[in-house]
């Protein structure tokens, strides 16, 4: 047990016995941990090994599994934790714990404080209970919702099989409606028993009560309150909910509530076949779906091994470039528009979205749902005059329009004057916290999957990450605009080098089986780092499909952000983490 | 203070003039002619012409939604670029994505606090019917369980072009309305839509009895329920499948026109 196991990690000796076996032979570290002992390993993994970013945290139900059983530990649940490093780039290291169903983990927030909101995820739709969490609190769901949804013995309203496609949609000129079969019409199911009339509204969680009450002055009598803003209100992005606990507009705590866009993609996604899910994908952060699916076939590529021939390559990533374009351009009218500058700014930053939407449009035939990428390619070569109006936008409507955008705020008085100095977070505590993305780069460190672990083919690419000291919403504005330049840059040498040829190699996986195992695929998305986890038994679908997605995992960083400012600033702070429901609750 | 004009005086005392009808001089061949028309039509004709949307977006067609309003479709040219965030200025919801269980509470709410007249467009195919996420644990399928519609948009998501075009339907079906028969001037015709509870599941305080005869009876079925867990009355109330008579009715109905097709 001592040795073979732990040299791949690079653990040292004292640690040794917490590996209880390996998981997969390849180049990826995974190995399984004794739960009594994840703390210790994730610590060292932090202080001596430099691993500093918790990705990824989530959880996988095996009961019923009909794969290999990894390193002879069978209990059901295994809790994953992919571990990165941001100061040297590279792979991941990819930890494993299992446990029983009702037994509970070490939280992990004491070594990653990012693993807040994922812990939470887990507890809510798992059941794992995490040992010193500070707020285990459902998230996704409300509070009394019956049973843990993503178990796989937890079945919804609707459930007919397993797998699809389901025997009830064979077109045999008969079809039943869901609702039919349910008394109620609804898509809901009640516990045996349940009573309505003797039953109790879950104890409503009194929020935010944990804030630091503040001294009051002995010749001021002061009382702070609780202002809810959400989930229905106009500064919110969607239908996102923020609990602020205020003393006159001053913010003592805040803490965000989700959930109300829960549409369940990762349970349907487990019944979906393989390439179901791309279009599913489309409608996580419905301002990227190209980004979203190459995501996704990037994770299912390198789970099964797919080839991706070179035009292709060129394709996505000049989809993936427009997206990031039409995402900033959208996220920075939105900034203003919070900050007070309402639909001028905005009207202007879309005005370019619309040209690529209908380059997208050409090429789809959707403008927002792409669905334009499949495990091996994409999956319609460019029609006639596309390339010339992509090169038209990106040699001179592109840069002339962030150059507008560029002079028209950048030197605007009143931005300058709410954006330095609000929402500062120290870019250790941003990492601590698990964010990715532009937040970070605004911060000071240039840490970019596409140059620390590039995917695709962007090492042939000349572009920079820019990076801003300061790590305020001014520099998150600005960072943005940078960022698109250098899109641009991209976009430029890609059109220009595109080679004629194949764009989809093998089938495009309408009939995959990927090979049994798991993997961790991710991107540089315009929000930050978007991964897919997947685990597969060998069979049609997924064995669990789970969406690490940066909107969400940015949202770690909003109370800790907003503490100290003002109600006013909370909502630029939020504006400026650049949310999308959609991700957000998945 | 800067320099008065001239005729400051004479500008003054026009403001202060009481009408200005005796000053507007009538065509002479207009003076006999006289313009005839309903009261409904004068209603409905601004009624429609400024119906502005509550400022609320769910989902992916948010984005759409916001599409038109902006600066290539131009929602103003219908006067409903003016969007409230307040349900109580607000004529028309756009229910603009999925509804979840968790949300729709809020949007009931957010329906009971509209004055009349007001209006529902469902717009995309999460909102008509559950969309791709019908069968999900946390998704409502449709909004019209809930709230009555008024027009429904398909699409995923629809088109700033379908949005419009629904918008435009919108506007015709004011347009045959009367202000005699119109609910809304009817003795206790407005009523709240009771708002869903977030029990162990979302429930329809309408359908409070209908559970209860269910749940109990599961419970007293006893171990059949039990050995499925937490979906244990649902197990029990999906069991062997009694069919509505509605829904056998539509699937004769489907197979008559299946087998007319087929010639």
């Amino acid at each position: 047990m001592a040795e073979a196991p732990v040299n791949d990690l690079g653990l040292e000796q004292d640690l040794a016995d917490a590996v209880l076996g390996t998981w997969a032979e390849d180049t990826e570290t995974a190995v399984i941990i004794a739960p009594d002992r994840i703390l210790d390993v994730l610590t060292r993994l932090r202080d001596a090994h430099g691993y500093d970013f918790l990705s990824n945290l989530t959880c996988v139900d095996y009961q019923g599994y009909g794969g290999k059983l990894r390193g002879d530990v069978s209990e059901r649940l295994e809790i994953v934790y992919n571990l990165y490093s941001t100061r040297r780039g590279g792979g991941s290291v990819a930890l494993h714990v299992r446990v029983p169903e009702d037994d509970t983990v070490p939280s992990a927030t004491s070594v990653y404080p990012g693993a807040n909101l994922q812990e939470r995820e887990v507890y809510d739709l798992f059941g794992v209970k995490f040992d010193g969490h500070p707020n285990l609190r459902r998230i996704l769901l409300w509070d009394g919702f019956h049973g843990h949804p993503m178990r796989k013995d937890w079945h919804e309203a609707y459930y007919e099989e397993d797998a699809k496609p389901f025997r009830s949609r064979h077109p045999k000129g008969e079809y039943e409606f869901h609702e039919d079969k349910l008394p109620w019409s609804k898509n809901t199911t009640y516990p045996a028993g349940w009573d309505p009339d003797s039953w109790q509204e879950a104890v409503a969680y009194v929020p935010v009560s944990q804030a630091p009450q503040h001294e009051n002055k002995p010749h001021l009598d002061t009382e702070s309150i609780v202002v809810n803003l959400g989930p229905h209100h106009p500064s919110t992005h969607g239908v996102f909910r923020m609990l602020t606990r205020v003393e006159g507009e001053t913010i003592l705590a805040l803490e965000p509530e989700m959930g109300y866009l829960h549409r369940n993609h990762e349970k349907i996604g487990e019944r979906n076949t393989w390439l179901m899910n791309m279009p599913f994908t489309d409608r996580l952060d419905y301002l990227n779906s190209m980004s979203n699916n190459w995501a996704y076939a990037l994770a299912v590529e390198k789970l099964a091994d797919i080839e991706v021939p070179e035009r292709a390559e060129y394709l996505r990533v000049i989809m993936a470039e427009f997206t990031r374009i039409v995402n900033h351009a959208w996220s920075i009218g939105f900034i203003l528009n919070d900050l007070g500058a309402l639909q001028t700014p905005a009207l202007y930053a879309i005005e370019e979205r619309e040209m690529i939407l209908d380059l997208f449009e050409a090429v789809s035939g959707a403008r927002m749902m792409c669905n334009y990428m499949r495990f091996g390619g994409v999956v319609r070569d460019l029609p006639e005059g596309w390339h010339g109006q992509a090169t038209y936008l990106a040699n001179e409507r592109l840069p002339r329009a962030l150059d507008e955008l560029d002079r028209l705020l950048t030197e605007n008085e009143i931005l300058r004057a709410r954006g330095r100095g609000v929402g500062y977070l120290a870019v250790e505590d941003l990492i601590a916290l698990s964010v990715s993305g532009p937040m970070i780069r605004a911060g000071g460190l240039a840490y970019d999957i596409r140059k620390a672990e590039p995917y695709g083919i962007y090492d042939r690419f000349d572009f920079d990450i820019p990076t801003l000291p300061n790590s305020d919403i001014f520099d998150r504005y600005y960072i943005r605009l940078l960022e698109a330049k250098e899109s641009v840059r991209i976009l430029q040498q890609a059109l220009r080098d595109m080679p004629e040829g194949e764009i989809l190699g093998g089938r495009g996986g309408y009939t995959l089986r990927a090979p049994e195992g798991e993997v961790y695929g991710r991107l540089e998305a315009p929000k930050g780092e978007l991964g897919f986890y997947l685990a597969s038994d060998g069979k049609t679908q997924p064995w669990r499909y789970h969406i690490r997605s940066p909107s969400y995992i940015n949202l770690n960083a909003l109370g800790p952000m907003s503490v100290g400012y003002k109600v006013a600033d909370a909502i630029v702070i939020l504006g400026a983490i650049d949310i999308v429901l959609g991700e957000v609750d998945r | 203070m800067a320099s008065l004009p001239p005729n400051f005086q004479q500008l003054k005392q026009d403001q202060l003039r009481p009408f200005l009808h005796d000053e507007i001089s009538v065509p002479d061949e207009l003076e006999a002619n006289v313009l005839i028309t309903t009261v409904d039509k004068i209603y409905n004709w601004s009624r429609r012409s400024s119906m502005w949307p509550l400022l609320f977006g769910l989902a992916c067609c948010a984005i759409e939604m916001i599409a038109t309003a902006a600066s290539r479709y131009d929602l103003s040219r219908f006067g409903m670029e003016v969007m409230r965030p307040s349900p109580r200025q607000s004529d028309l919801m756009i229910v603009s994505g999925t509804v979840t269980k968790k949300m729709v509470p809020a949007i009931v709410r957010i329906y009971n606090q509209m004055a009349e007249p007001r209006y529902v467009v469902s717009m995309g195919a999460c909102a008509t019917g559950g969309g791709p996420f019908k069968e999900g644990y946390n998704v409502v399928s449709g909004i019209d369980k809930y709230i009555p519609v008024d027009v429904y948009v398909p699409g995923c998501p629809p088109t700033p072009e379908a949005l419009i075009y629904g918008l435009m339907k919108m506007h015709e079906k004011v347009d045959r309305q009367s202000v005699v028969s119109v609910p809304w001037y009817q003795k206790d015709s407005s009523q709240f839509v009771p708002v869903p509870r977030l029990g162990p599941d979302v429930f329809d305080p309408r359908q409070v009895e209908l559970i209860k005869d269910t749940t109990l009876k599961a419970a007293s079925n006893g171990a059949a329920a039990a050995s499925n867990g937490a979906g244990g009355a649902a197990a029990e109330a999906r069991g062997p499948v009694q069919l509505s008579e509605k829904a056998i009715a539509r699937m004769e109905e489907a197979k008559r026109r299946w087998r007319a097709k087929q010639g």
